[in-house]
């Protein structure tokens, strides 16, 4: 299976996510920002950071770059494009899943390991886990998930809710919103559930010494999904 | 020509960085605030000098850029 990790002027979790994705079997490609074409890829990862200093809004800048075109061709044509944290903030920006992710409610940056309850496995993404609470890590300023009533409605309409903050045993309430996101939403599919933009981080989970194994999971599942 | 452009969020939009500024205001000693609400502002040099046009090329980046349409309202308020 062929994956891609885009890397942007700023971008700084495109080497972890390398790892993780080479470490369950993936062949993975770094990829320009620059460049206009995308390597033939089962899967494109837009990585964490902080792409273009995080200037004028959060993956603005990034949205716009050459090989934005080659990746938003490639989701519209049913390819799997994942963004995570940055590479959500990117994904929004681009249109290609709705909302937008606004400062963090409290105005602080948010590290730490969090519950996400999966909402929906019928997708590439989830399907067949065996888990349906998962623990990652999130580590962000702009995570605040926020999109307008009529976008709620449609997003919930299709389903498109990936997962959500909740605790250890899948409560999603207030006490486990870290951020201020509109209904606990920790991540969010395209309607065709190819796209799948999330502030969490997998790749973070992946080495029972250093985190969690929680993320090798979610890749082993995601890699017998694709195959 | 330079256009000036200001980005505000929309009405039900959070505001937690405005909500600081009114409670570090509010403890200053500026009592008589309802809200605060804050903003971006741009000044774009265009090389267009008919002031409709120039208009209309700083109205498109707020558009396609400047603005997220989902949570801000943009606004040209001088050319000159």
């Amino acid at each position: 299976m062929k994956s891609s990790v885009i890397t942007f002027p700023g971008s700084n979790c495109d080497r972890d996510i390398d790892v993780a994705l080479k470490k369950f079997g993936f062949k993975n490609k770094m990829v320009w920002h620059d460049d206009v074409e995308l390597p033939k890829s089962d899967l494109v990862v837009l990585p964490g950071g902080f792409s273009y200093g995080d200037y004028l809004r959060c993956g603005s800048m990034a949205s716009k770059s050459k090989i934005m075109n080659s990746v938003i061709n490639f989701a519209k044509s049913g390819g799997l494009v994942m963004g995570i944290c940055n590479g959500f903030q990117i994904l929004v920006e681009t249109g290609l899943v709705p909302g937008v992710l606004l400062r963090n409610k409290y105005l602080e940056f948010i590290c730490k390991n969090v519950f996400l309850k999966i909402n929906n496995k019928d997708n590439p993404y989830f399907k067949n886990l065996e888990k349906n609470i998962l623990e990652f890590h999130i580590a962000h300023n702009e995570g605040n998930y926020f999109c307008t009533n009529d976008q709620l409605k449609e997003i919930e309409d299709n389903n498109q809710v990936a997962i959500y903050y909740c605790n250890e045993s899948g409560l999603t309430d207030k006490n486990h919103n870290p951020n201020g996101s509109t209904n606990n939403i920790a991540g969010i599919f395209n309607k065709e559930k190819n796209v799948l933009g999330m502030m969490p981080h997998p790749e973070r989970m992946i080495d029972q010494s250093l985190s969690g194994e929680d993320g090798s999971l979610f890749f082993k599942n995601l890699i017998n999904n694709i195959k | 020509m330079k256009v000036s452009a200001i980005i505000t969020l929309k009405k039900d939009v959070l505001d937690p960085q405005g909500k600081v500024i009114h409670q570090t205001l509010d403890g200053m000693g500026f009592k008589d605030i309802n809200e605060v609400r804050q903003g971006k502002y741009f000044e774009v040099d265009v090389k267009e000098n008919d002031p409709i046009k120039a208009k209309n090329i700083v109205e498109d980046m707020c558009k396609k850029l400047l603005a997220n349409l989902v949570i801000e309202n943009y606004k040209i308020i001088e050319t000159q």
